[in-house]
């Protein structure tokens, strides 16, 4: 049984589900990785995510147009990291307690929202799969990488695109200089502040982006807490991936490779009971995290507020 | 700071408020009979929860209305110490009955139970009334509803590979999945029934990707049970395969697809319970919903076109459940 495990049909469903699975954990962990660089721990992720969720399904339930759905998620995830961005950065809140926060003001509005607005769990049409032309017809590869949907794509474009801004441009050198030595990075002209909001606001977006894929690209329905903790584990993943978007990349993808994967131990048969193969993600994933921790440092100005000495 | 902090406490404090309320605690005139239930996921999840909301909404209609009848309820309640103290809430408050739904539950329910003497609870799914005179229990026999849907699955069938998505290996949906294996395997020896547990209730990602598997793995007939399925159902119908579902009607979400569901109809319960408390037993007895009780209802969906055939067979099915001549061996 467990040679099953290495026929095509199995390799190839293996993954394409991984593939599927890590695109919201990619949109909401680069977003985390920006704030996160520039010094602010937002664990309000989850709540953004959720809002964003519902938003675009609500958008797109009404008018059918899954576009106007997917910019309002990223308008509401904004609007989420405007708010946490004042908080945090104006009234220099401690970080963890007002993510929090926003965490439970996104999980209780977007019940809210649903339910005075929804009443009962629906169905849409979501953004179709795209085949790309020539690539999708590659047997295997093509069904795996090529035949997804658009917020899937997205998301792995977002990897190099955020790595170059965060290693390559002006913005991504104040983002690092904000997050390493604020005071320096202020006394050299660069508003800490200015480039905080920046961060915030766009994780709060991308953050809107990873519920929208969920709820008008992958699943489409929305269901009271559909995120299921996903915000969290976007976070972990972060620091599981050490601050580089090719290390949440790799995190991501070990996650839900691995979460497919016992998908595919219990629909084989192989005898591993469903409690334990359930785990397996998490276990792995805190292996790595132990094995790989000591090697990587945090942003030094995490989740200090910056204030101002004059 | 000071600021901050009260700032941050007000906005964690609303959103638990806004989370929290479901429903709305309303004054109550005299005689009244007053219920409060406590749920694990959303009234409207399609599932459990809702197969409870329902039914008392049913009852609601055959007492009279909000005037006879007031149903006030906790939902979204997945922490079992949120839970707790709703129920101890509820129980203050002198509401009749006090409804615990949901299995994990029962241990705070046999710490909260004696306090409130006077007060009456159920809690489900289980049979156990820890011995309290105030507590009733409830639990339903889903693997009759399963067998049925089982026995159906195997017969439209094409392929012989059906596909289960659970969430976690115990209680209602065990019972549901095992009977739904052995309908399959009575009507289909051959057949090949895949069961996925996802090792959640929640995780609707999850559930669509077990879906996908199983469509990969060659099944095309589906069911589940829990709220997650939701998820589960959509890749369904994005691959034509066809569903089955449980604990609710789930025919709304994919007409096309959904042949039958297991529907609970908690009344045949409720309306024992009411009347015993009005009587004066506060608790003390266990309900089953089953086929012939007409707790457990077959419900198919009229959009589908089931052959008359299958239709006879399930039919016959669940005759037999509920006169005794087929009898479900579960493992």
């Amino acid at each position: 049984m467990i040679s099953d495990l290495l026929s095509v049909t199995v390799l190839i469903g293996i993954l394409a589900s991984g593939i599927r699975l890590a695109t919201p954990y990619l949109y909401a962990a680069i977003g985390e990785t920006f704030g996160q660089k520039s010094g602010v721990l937002n664990l309000g992720v989850e709540g953004q995510m959720l809002l964003g969720s519902f938003a675009a399904f609500y958008v797109t339930f009404k008018t059918g147009n899954l576009w106007l759905g997917l910019l309002t998620a990223m308008l509401v995830g904004a609007l989420m990291g405007l708010a946490m961005a004042y908080v945090t950065v104006n009234l220099h809140a401690q970080q963890g307690i007002s993510g929090i926060g926003f965490y439970l003001f996104g999980l209780g509005m977007s019940e809210l929202l649903f339910q005075s607005l929804m009443g009962s769990v629906e169905t849409i049409q979501g953004f179709p799969k795209v085949h790309i032309p020539v690539l999708s017809d590659i047997p295997g590869i093509g069904e795996i990488f090529f035949s997804q949907n658009v917020l899937v794509y997205g998301a792995y474009l977002l990897v190099p695109l955020a790595w170059f801004v965060l290693n390559k441009t002006t913005l991504g050198l104040k983002i690092r200089a904000v997050g390493e030595n604020p005071d320096a990075a202020d006394s050299l002209g660069v508003s800490v502040a200015r480039v905080r909001y920046f961060t915030i606001i766009l994780g709060g977006t991308l953050s809107g982006i990873a519920g929208a894929s969920l709820s008008i690209a992958l699943l489409n329905v929305f269901q009271q807490g559909m995120t299921s903790g996903q915000g969290f584990i976007a976070v972990a993943l972060v620091y599981f991936g050490a601050w580089r978007p090719v290390g949440v990349l790799g995190g991501a993808l070990l996650f839900s490779l691995v979460n497919s994967l016992q998908l595919w131990i219990q629909v084989l048969g192989i005898p591993i009971p469903s409690d334990i193969a359930v785990m397996m993600p998490y276990v792995l994933t805190i292996l790595v995290l132990v094995a790989t921790v000591s090697r990587v440092r945090a942003p030094s100005a995490l989740s200090k507020p910056f204030e101002r000495e004059d | 700071m000071k600021k901050i902090y009260w700032l941050v406490s007000l906005i964690v404090v609303l959103s638990m408020v806004l989370s929290a309320c479901g429903g709305q605690a309303t004054q109550a005139p005299e005689k009244k009979f007053r219920v409060a239930v406590v749920m694990p996921s959303a009234i409207n999840d399609l599932a459990f929860s809702q197969s409870m909301y329902d039914a008392l909404v049913r009852i609601q209609q055959e007492m009279g209305g909000p005037d006879k009848f007031e149903i006030v309820y906790s939902e979204n309640m997945f922490v079992v110490d949120d839970a707790a103290a709703a129920i101890r809430d509820y129980a203050t408050q002198g509401y009749d009955l006090v409804i615990a739904h949901g299995s994990q539950y029962g241990s705070s329910l046999q710490e909260i139970a004696p306090d409130f003497p006077k007060t009456s609870f159920a809690w489900g799914t289980t049979a156990d009334t820890f011995g309290q005179p105030n507590i009733f229990a409830y639990e339903a026999a889903s693997q009759e509803g399963g067998y049925v849907n089982g026995v159906l699955a195997a017969t439209l069938s094409t392929s012989d590979v059906i596909g289960v998505v659970g969430p976690i290996e115990t209680g209602d949906a065990k019972l549901y999945v095992d009977g739904f294996k052995a309908g399959v395997l009575a009507t289909k020896p051959d057949a090949t029934v895949n069961v996925n547990y996802i090792g959640s209730f929640s995780d609707t990602a999850l559930a669509a990707e077990a879906a996908n598997t199983h469509i990969a793995a060659g099944a095309d007939v589906l069911t589940g049970t829990a709220q997650m399925v939701v998820g589960a159902i959509g890749k369904a119908q994005e691959a034509n395969a066809l569903w089955f579902g449980t604990q609710s009607n789930q025919s709304s979400l994919a007409p096309k697809i959904v042949v039958a569901s297991q529907v609970y109809h908690w009344e045949v319960a409720l309306r024992e319970i009411i009347s015993l408390i009005k009587a004066g037993t506060l608790g003390g007895k266990s309900f089953t919903a089953n086929l012939a009780n007409g707790g457990e209802v077959i419900e198919f969906n009229p959009d589908y076109a089931l052959s008359a055939d299958a239709k006879a067979l399930a039919d016959k099915t669940i005759q037999g459940i509920k006169d005794g001549s087929i009898t479900i061996t579960l493992p």
